[in-house]
Formats: structure tokens, C-alpha cells, sequence
């Protein structure tokens, strides 16, 4: 029984890596550029600090995630990992949540304060970067379930000897 | 369960009423948490600020920049609304609940709402912040303008209300962490 949970666990937490180090890759390789009328518009991923938070984010957790699975022993550590588990979802949902932001008003602009929407121009970027916060919502989302599958382990022990 | 010599059942559950002890350090945080919240969620609600710019002698076009504008705003008001409103209903279940039968369950789903609301507050918290930071920086790459040199009052409340809301985070990521240990300790 504990062999399954420890089994689900880990491939969650692999799904959880793959995840985060796609958005990382993906959301880095973003960059396009265009000519418009003898002006140059280039987009690239850091011209926004969102994006910059976005990928310094999914790079710790990815980092983290691959040290959690490396060391992956029952010791004493395993405490602290649900806690620190916590932090990494509330960093990930954060910076996914900011990147979504300024890329919705990339794609639709904002009548109120005067911006443009900026997708018409570089729309590859802007496919390459739709591309990275998908990942970085399904990161989110296997890390929200690995948190709840932990937390209900912890209500029924995952150490705990079944008797014969 | 038979009862020991003499001893009445409602002397056991006076006793045990009693010697247990009221956890007032989380109910405190949880306190601290609600009215950072709340504050977010008013402050940032009530954002509000209207200019008048002349465009020409004779010409005034009046602006107004209202929260919500700004779909990330929006969603920031309504995730700290949400959070309050979770603040509130813990500290009820926290002095209400001695009657669910279930304490491992309850503490369970005390742990994982916490967690959640974490999760909603600290998203919109991130969308926010970066709004903000577009508007008071603009984004020279993108040719998008700030704003914040014309809505000075607009910016000012806006960042206190986020400043607020990161508070709010801090203490409820304190007490997610002490229900989990609660949890934990209970095995």
C-alpha cells in the first residue's frame, strides 16, 4: 500500500518537474521580431519583469523539485519538504498569475490607460509564450495535487505498517 | 465505555471543557489576516481618481482611472474578498467546532482550505503587484505608457492595498504552516 502512494507520488512530482522545466525552456526561447514600417519590434521574454519573474520562478521549483527527488528518503526531511512544498505552489501560482496578466494585456490591450495590444506584431512570441504559461498551469496544478495527496497521507500515515 | 467508581459522566466533560486549552496564537493570526485582507480588499476597491486635463484652451477632457480598468485589479479584489471571507469562517470553525465529530477530517480540510486560499491570494497578490509595476515603469519595448506620473492618488492607493494584501499572504502562509503541523503532530 505505502509502495503505491510512494510510487504516485513520485510520478507526480516528475510530471510536476517536467512541467516547470518546459515553461522555464519554452518562456526563454521566446523571442520574435518584426518590421513595421522601417521600425524594428522585437519582443523578447525579459523586456517584461512578469516574464522574468516567471522564468526565475519555474527555474527554482524545477531545481528544487529535481533535489527533492534525488534525495527522496524517508528521513527526518520530510517534514520540512510538505512545508517547503506549500511555498513552492504559492511562488508558482504567483508568477504564473503575473505572467498571465501582462500577457492578457498584451493580446488585448487596455483602452483606459492607452496601451496597444502588442500580439498582432509578434505573434509567434506571442504563441511561444501561450505555450510556456499552459506549462506553467499545469505545473501549478500537479503541484496543488501533489500538496493535497500529501496532506492526506499525513491523515492516514504513509510509514504505517499494515498488519497481517 | 464504562465509567470509573463514583466518577459522573458530566464531571468528565466539565473536566474536559475545561483543561483544554484555547489555541489563541492562531486565532490571533487568523485575526491579523482578516484585517489585512479586508483592508486590501476595501482600499483597493475604492481606487478610485479623477483628472481633468486641459487639451486645448477651451477643451478639458476629464480621465478617470478606476480599478476596474484593469482586469488583474478585479481579480486581486476579489481573490482578498474571498480570502476575508475565509478568515472569518475559520475563526467561527475554530471556536464552533468542537462539535464535529471528525477531528482528523476537520483538521484536514482546515488544512487544505488554508492552502488554497494561499494559492488564490498569493496569484492575485503577483498579478497586481506586476500591473502596478507596468504602470508606474511602463514598458518602453512595448511602447506602453505609465501611467502613474498623471494618477498619482490612483498609484499610491493601489500599492498600499497590494502592500496590505502581502501582509495578509505572510500570515496566512504562517497559520497554512500550523495547521499542517497541527496535522502532522496529531499522527
Amino acid at each position: 500500500m505505502t509502495e503505491n502512494r510512494r510510487i504516485f507520488t513520485t510520478v507526480l512530482r516528475l510530471l510536476a518537474l517536467a512541467a516547470t522545466v518546459s515553461a522555464t525552456i519554452v518562456m526563454v526561447t521566446s523571442h520574435d521580431s518584426t518590421n513595421v514600417l522601417n521600425l524594428t519590434f522585437k519582443a523578447k521574454y525579459n523586456h517584461s519583469p512578469a516574464f522574468t519573474y516567471f522564468v526565475i520562478v519555474e527555474a527554482i521549483v524545477s531545481g528544487y523539485n529535481l533535489i527533492i527527488l534525488l534525495l527522496s528518503s524517508k528521513g527526518s526531511l520530510w517534514r520540512m519538504v510538505i512545508i517547503l512544498d506549500v511555498v513552492a505552489a504559492l511562488l508558482l501560482t504567483s508568477s504564473m498569475s503575473a505572467a498571465l496578466a501582462i500577457a492578457q494585456v498584451g493580446k488585448k490591450g487596455n483602452t483606459h490607460a492607452g496601451w496597444l495590444p502588442i500580439c498582432g506584431q509578434v505573434s509567434r512570441f506571442c504563441k511561444h509564450v501561450t505555450g510556456a504559461l499552459v506549462a506553467g498551469i499545469l505545473a501549478a496544478m500537479f503541484y496543488f495535487m501533489l500538496n493535497l495527496f500529501t496532506l492526506y497521507n499525513v491523515l492516514n500515515p504513509l510509514f504505517m505498517v499494515k498488519p497481517n | 465505555m464504562a465509567l470509573e467508581n463514583g466518577q459522573k459522566p458530566e464531571d468528565k466533560a466539565e473536566l474536559a471543557a475545561v483543561t483544554k486549552p484555547t489555541d489563541w496564537t492562531i486565532v490571533v493570526l487568523r485575526v491579523v489576516a482578516f484585517f489585512a485582507t479586508v483592508t486590501a480588499t476595501v482600499v483597493m476597491a475604492s481606487n478610485k481618481e479623477t483628472k481633468s486635463l486641459v487639451v486645448a484652451p477651451p477643451i478639458s477632457v476629464t480621465l478617470t482611472a478606476k480599478f476596474q480598468h484593469n482586469p488583474a485589479n478585479v481579480y486581486f479584489v476579489i481573490a482578498n474578498g474571498i480570502a476575508s471571507l475565509h478568515n472569518v469562517f475559520m475563526i467561527v470553525v475554530h471556536f464552533f467546532g468542537d462539535k464535529f465529530k471528525d477531528k482528523g477530517l476537520q483538521l484536514v480540510m482546515v488544512a487544505v482550505l488554508d492552502m488554497m486560499i494561499v494559492a488564490l491570494v498569493s496569484s492575485g497578490d503577483g498579478a497586481a503587484t506586476f500591473m502596478a509595476e507596468l504602470g508606474k515603469k511602463g514598458n518602453s519595448h512595448a511602447r506602453w505608457n505609465k501611467i502613474c506620473d498623471k494618477f498619482e492618488k490612483y498609484c499610491d492607493r493601489g500599492g498600499g492595498a497590494i502592500i496590505s494584501s502581502y501582509i495578509g499572504l505572510l500570515f496566512l502562509l504562517v497559520i497554512t504552516v500550523l495547521s499542517i503541523i497541527k496535522l502532522l503532530k496529531r499522527n
